[in-house]
């Protein structure tokens, strides 16, 4: 196939026929099995361990926190959460003793005979309220993370504004549901230590493991398995696990896998953080925003993990893609005694953009404004700035592309359409609402200067090129835009290029595959290293095809045994300036756009909700490839549908409750409309192939166009997700339609 | 493995209780891999017992066997002309895999409050043959449950045969709210169904077992005026007592099941609905 047709998935057959040899595939020699015994309890002290005697524990390999070779300690941001509990539990289902057995059965039978009893010491479950005495076990007031950005002088605008509209929202927890389980084996290899397993940022897992066993990166090798699915839950958790599986295999001297059930995934694994977002904004009588008052509070959960940069994307995203003069947000991430939550898709935007796009149609019935008028008016143009201060410059028509979902979703029409149908129906009620919102793309700030992403191409003697990254592919695509990105680079046929699988022993660290930098930031890796590859050869910029294939094929003629790699190192883009102190500047490189538009209809008989119609329109840069990128939109947008219709993590003592399939509810095909996607496209210099960020936009529309919609239908205020049936009768139950 | 249904019921009384009956497996195995209580049973395998398999008619009755399947139903033409319950009832169990492969008799030994199956038989007042080692014994399908997976079956029985009597139905109406569309769990169930011998309310995830509501059957024999949805929740609070669980409220189970009766009965009946306010 030639470069300029998208390459097909490179994994696509592999895993369609089902040869694709996920972790729990691999056959490996004399693998025992592992697995965890967790706390019962959400707080306290450990007092002891009690071995039953159900089960013959000389054939069992038993590990606990002193056979840690280094520090008790995961190392990713902070240092707070131990690599298995010693003394002190700060929530349920935290690991504290792992077993390793050849029958995995016989691990769940020894694991039902650990009991690990606890001196209870008081929980704390509720992030909004505030901490009594002895809940209190960081700093003096639970608060992890608190972080501020301010632009003008928003007291004074509220005080002088026409009116001042306040709300608060709240958004519930979200599982990421990816189809593989997180697993992960480990053994032992001469003197290194080999893990491999289902995860997103191979590097991360390599930085847990140096510290936590105590060994520099020669003696540790971290290998990716073909992985299910990720949206963020594996970004930080299978840092925890390959130590886990590292230290039994240790132990045991023998290759160990672990594969969480269903059940103990959905429990003991991270989701996204719970929210509440309240707004207090000064407005014009024709719906200018003069003034956002925002604080935004999330919960943490028992550790720190990511909640830091969560509350950061999420605070930063806050304000929305509006021209407002004066901004104050404030943000804190509290600890509980919860599971602690960690990256998902979105990574703090979603839930705060819920709540900003809510609040706006809030303001907009109030004045009496469509919502389509209230977000026409306040838009960023560019030359205006966001509330960062940061000036958005990027010649994208923000109103062309809300005009353009109006348009094509029918809008206005179905407004009418909807007037009348309400009229006229008994207990089925319609109505339509949207969202305009953006997503920054890549790391936060300063966070890709701190990566220093590194990426490599290798020249091969027959002339073909092997991409060298640890960016991992997770069922996104990651690796066809990779092919299609070096071979247009260098007019090369898609067959002259791979992909290396991730390995630390091979692939440089080119940054974690999250936060919507891959195709954008690593990327354009990729493209500038393909250029040094080919000044290596002593090419011209122009050089493709045949022409690099014979001058990689030559310096390998003159450069016998010897290793030919262009090589790329993170540059940020010169425009970027952003100062970390004051939360001012240039948060992003760049921002995607979006208008979502939800059509709802609802049965006042049984409450029950259903989204008619989806367009989702967007302005993503360069879409390298329609097909993964139509894939990814729609994915987010059903992803978004569960999290704001359906999906509920009900927690007890801050764990989860319905964590089965069964009782935790996504939606299947039936429940999802045909969502229409639409692209405008205004490349990014700066990005791959001219392509921004496009993985985690998605889930920031759906929920608050859905909710928006369901106020249209029934002219009420919902301000909370999930907006289950059993919610929604409250706000409707005296409706006496029916 | 036994052929034969007195094999398998002297199986089941020299186990004294130990071994347990499995059909399609999809209750008793859903949780397989990670239960080791699931593990430990021991089971007794039907697949080998033809005797249980098929469904027949009769003048007046139509029997299935208990492994007959829920698409077996849902394939019979004249299951759909005559007793639409069962067929619309085999339609929402699970998806297609679990309809291929569960057994009404499954549905109804396992007797979780949920069941989609035994909801539809009970309106159309099922009864039920059980065989032990000392013969078969006839029960009610409304009388079998006792309490939270508690019924009138002893261990060394089977499940044989379900009869259903061939009636002239004027309605039968079958609503099943679940969470999502397909693969759900019953929030809130309801079937109707009105002959010559009356009218048949049943309820599931309403109560710990499946239940018939006799009170709300009286009101509508007695044809009491219902002007709005809540005149139904006295009888529905004296004939079910549904809970808060992880998948919905009482409150909730109890307010739709309200509406659901009131919108379906509304088009049939001139008591029920706004118009009866003259009366
Ligand atoms: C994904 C999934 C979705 C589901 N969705 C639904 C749903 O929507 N609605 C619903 O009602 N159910 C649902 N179920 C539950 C299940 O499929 C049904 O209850 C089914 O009818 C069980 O039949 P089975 O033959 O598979 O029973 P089995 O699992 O074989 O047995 C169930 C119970 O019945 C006993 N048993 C079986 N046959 C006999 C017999 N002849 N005599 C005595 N005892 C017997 C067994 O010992 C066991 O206690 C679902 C299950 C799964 C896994």
């Amino acid at each position: 196939m030639c470069a300029d047709q998208p390459p097909l998935r490179t994994e696509g057959l592999s895993k369609l026929t089902g040869a694709e040899r996920f972790v729990d595939d691999l056959a490996i020699e004399g693998c025992l099995w592992g697995m965890t015994a967790r706390s019962p309890l959400p707080r306290g002290k450990i007092r002891e361990i009690r071995y039953g005697n159900g089960v013959d524990w000389s054939e069992f390999v038993v590990v606990d926190h002193n056979d840690i070779p280094g520090p008790n300690q995961i190392r990713l941001l902070e240092l707070d959460q131990p690599v298995l509990a010693s003394d002190q539990i700060r929530h349920i289902h935290e690991a504290v003793v792992l077993v390793a057995h050849p029958s995995r059965e016989m691990c769940r039978r020894a694991v039902d005979q650990i009991e690990i009893i606890i001196d209870p010491e008081p929980g704390i479950f509720d992030f909004r309220v505030t901490p009594r005495e002895d809940q209190i076990q960081h700093g003096t007031d639970n608060v992890l993370s608190d972080l501020g950005i301010c632009k003008g002088d928003v007291e004074a605008a509220l005080a002088s504004a026409d009116h001042v509209i306040e709300g608060v929202y709240e958004t519930g927890a979200q599982e990421h549901v990816y189809i593989e389980n997180q697993g992960m084996a480990a053994w032992v290899d001469g003197d290194v230590i080999v893990v491999q397993g289902s995860m997103q940022c191979p590097y991360y897992v390599l930085n847990s493991l140096t510290h936590a066993l105590d060994r520099d990166e020669s003696k540790i090798r971290v290998v990716q398995a073909p992985t299910g699915g990720g949206f963020g839950g594996k970004e930080d958790y299978p840092s925890n696990l390959a130590i886990h599986a590292a230290l039994l295999a240790m132990k045991a001297k023998q290759p160990v896998k672990i594969i969480y059930d269903r059940s103990e995934d959905m429990a003991a694994t991270t989701k996204r953080h719970p929210a509440r977002v309240r707004h207090r904004t000064g407005v014009t009588s024709d719906g200018r925003l003069v003034a956002q008052d925002i604080e935004m509070v999330i919960d943490a959960g028992a550790y720190i993990t990511l909640s830091p940069v969560v509350l950061s994307r999420g605070i930063i995203h806050a304000g929305g893609p509006y021209a407002c003069d004066n901004v104050r947000i404030s943000g804190r991430a509290m600890l509980t005694n919860s599971v602690p939550y960690g990256a998902f898709r979105g990574f703090g935007a979603p839930q705060s953009l819920f709540a900003l796009e809510r609040h706006l149609d809030v303001i907009a019935r109030q004045l009496g404004i469509d919502p389509v008028e209230i977000r026409r008016r306040n838009l960023v143009r560019d030359g205006q700035s966001t509330a960062t201060g940061q000036v958005i410059n990027d010649g994208t028509d923000r109103i062309e592309l809300l005009e353009l979902a109006v348009a094509q979703s029918g809008y206005t029409q179905k407004q009418a359409a909807h007037t009348e149908f309400n009229a006229s129906s008994q207990f089925m009620r319609r109505g339509i609402g949207l969202a305009t919102f953006f997503h920054g793309g890549g790391f936060t700030g300063s966070g890709e200067d701190y990566l220093k992403s590194k990426l490599h191409v290798l020249g091969k003697p027959d002339g073909s090129i092997e991409i060298l990254a640890a960016s991992t592919e997770m069922g996104q695509g990651a690796q066809t835009i990779f092919i299609s990105l070096a071979s247009n680079r260098l007019g090369l046929e898609h067959s002259d290029v791979v992909v290396a699988t991730p390995d630390t022993f091979r692939v440089p660290n080119s940054g974690p595959t999250v936060a919507s930098r891959t195709a954008m930031v690593v990327g354009r890796l990729i493209e500038r290293a393909c250029d040094d590859l080919r000044k290596q050869c002593g090419l011209k910029d122009d050089a493709r095809g045949e022409s690099v294939r014979h001058a990689i094929r030559q310096w390998h003629v003159t450069h016998p045994g010897e290793t030919l790699l262009g090589r790329a190192q993170y540059e940020r883009p010169p425009h970027v300036q952003w100062d970390e102190k004051t939360y001012k500047g240039d948060a992003y490189g760049t921002f995607a756009w979006g208008t979502y538009v939800a059509e709802v209809e609802i049965d006042l008989r049984t409450y029950q909700c259903r989204v008619l119609d989806f367009h989702a329109v967007q302005e993503v840069g360069t879409v390298l490839n329609e097909t993964l990128a139509t894939g990814q939109i729609q994915g987010g947008v059903v992803q978004g549908i569960g999290w704001a219709l359906l999906e509920e993590c009900v927690m007890e003592q801050g764990a989860f409750k319905n964590c089965q399939l069964t009782n935790y509810i996504i939606p299947t095909a039936q429940d999802v409309p045909t969502i229409h996607v639409t692209f405008l496209e205004n490349p990014y210099e700066h990005g791959g192939g001219g392509s921004k960020g496009i993985g985690e936009l998605p889930m920031d529309g759906p929920a608050p166009a859905i909710l928006n919609a369901i106020a249209d239908a029934l002219g009420i205020e919902p301000n909370r997700i999930p907006l289950t049936p059993e919610r929604l009768m409250e706000h409707v139950l005296d409706d006496h339609a029916c | 493995m036994p052929t034969s249904v007195s094999e398998a019921v002297s199986m089941l009384d020299t186990s004294r209780g130990k071994a347990l009956p499995i059909a399609g497996g999809t209750d008793l195995l859903a949780y397989w891999p990670e239960r080791l209580d699931a593990r430990d049973k021991t089971y007794l395998d039907l697949s080998g017992v033809d005797e249980l398999c098929g469904h027949t008619w009769t003048d007046d009755e139509l029997i299935m066997r208990a492994r007959t399947t829920f698409w077996e139903i849902v394939c019979d033409q004249r299951a759909t002309a005559e007793m639409r319950l069962l067929v619309e009832a085999a339609r929402t169990v699970g998806a297609i895999q679990i309809q291929t492969r569960g057994t009404w008799g499954g549905n109804i030994v396992n007797a979780s409050p949920a069941a989609d199956g035994v909801l539809a038989l009970m309106a159309l007042d099922a009864t039920l043959e059980l065989t032990g080692v000392e013969g078969t014994e006839e029960v009610q399908l409304d009388e079998f449950y006792l309490g939270y997976k508690q019924m009138k079956r002893r261990e060394d029985q089977l499940l044989t045969r379900i009869r259903i009597p061939r009636r002239a139905y004027t309605f039968q109406s079958f609503t099943k709210i679940g969470t999502r569309k397909a693969q759900a769990i019953t929030k809130v169930g309801l079937a109707i169904a009105k002959s010559d011998s009356g009218w048949r309310i049943a309820a599931n995830s309403m109560a710990p077992t499946v239940k018939r509501c006799p009170d709300l059957e009286r009101m509508l024999e007695d044809e009491t005026p219902i002007r709005n949805p809540t005149d139904f929740l006295p009888a529905i609070r004296a004939d079910v007592s549904p809970i808060d669980d992880i998948r919905s409220t009482a409150a909730y189970r109890e307010h739709v099941m309200a509406r659901v009766l009131f919108h379906e009965l509304a088009p049939l009946c001139p008591w029920v609905g706004a118009k009866s306010k003259s009366e």
